[in-house]
């Protein structure tokens, strides 16, 4: 029988691969996406709590987290775009100045 | 049967997840992690949620997954530059591992201490929580304020990208 242990544990591992991610790698896009990944390991928990209390609370999180991964996405991306115009590279490590 | 479902969309979300992570090539991750969005609103109809699995596929996979390919496709940087800098030192990448290591430890001893816990299997209760003219009802109710602050914060994070990536202005 699945248990809500299994849905925090399952949320747990793909946080730590979120944040593995975040750490080890070179480039702002894939950074971007490990965010997306850490996000979508919490909607997991708010889904399987919410299920587990009988409310819809957890759902009308995760509609929220939603929405700002969307916004958090589109401004993200827009800086990528304006840094990658500058300096033509993704790593991270290359916009170590406040002006250029 | 649940569980062999639950399982089988679980290893689906982690093993896209780690391939995400391991790809060397945007391109490719951001199309591992449209197969994890799969898998997790798989586990979402699992849980008795099909208007999240829904809105996770149209929403996560349908516009936010597309906007990533976009920027992809636009600066065209297939693959990651390979040499690490040397600003950072050779042991950056090394405490890195060891940083999201500590993270991975710590969250395996919360949960070694949780009591196993069933969901609740009262019908009553699996027909509340997937009807979705309750979500509506809560949503424009009790969460009308944080909605409706929502929708400022997307038109703002709009008019930002904008402004942000749009042509620099001549220099004059």
């Amino acid at each position: 029988m699945v248990s809500l242990n299994h849905y925090l544990v399952l949320s747990a591992v793909l946080f730590s691969i979120g944040t593995a991610g975040v750490f080890l790698r070179r480039n702002l896009i894939t950074v971007l996406l490990s965010i997306e990944i850490m996000l979508n390991a919490v909607n997991v928990t708010f889904v399987a709590a919410g299920r587990y209390h009988g409310a819809v609370d957890g759902q009308i999180i995760v509609f929220f987290v939603m929405t700002v991964a969307a916004a958090e996405a589109a401004v993200g991306l827009a800086l990528v775009i304006a840094l990658f115009r500058h300096r033509e590279t993704l790593s991270p490590d290359a916009f170590t100045m406040l002006k250029w | 049967m649940q569980q062999t479902v639950f399982f089988l969309f679980a290893a689906l979300a982690i093993l896209a997840s780690i391939g995400v992570v391991a790809q060397r090539n945007p391109m490719h991750s951001v199309l591992l992690l449209i197969v994890s969005f799969a898998g997790l609103s798989g586990l979402y109809i699992q849980l008795d949620a099909p208007f999240t699995a829904v809105t996770q596929i149209i929403i996560y996979a349908g516009a936010i997954m597309v906007l990533f390919l976009f920027v992809v496709m636009l600066l065209n940087a297939h693959t990651e530059d390979d040499v690490v800098p040397v600003t950072l030192g050779p042991h950056a990448m090394k405490l890195g591992a060891v940083f999201s290591a500590i993270l991975a430890l710590e969250l395996a001893y919360a949960l070694s201490g949780l009591i196993p816990t069933p969901f609740p299997t009262d019908p009553a209760v699996t027909s509340a929580v997937s009807n979705v003219a309750t979500i509506g009802t809560v949503l424009f109710t009790t969460y009308s304020f944080a909605f409706e602050a929502t929708s400022i914060l997307i038109l703002v994070a709009m008019v930002g990208a904008v402004v942000i990536a749009g042509k620099p202005r001549s220099e004059h």
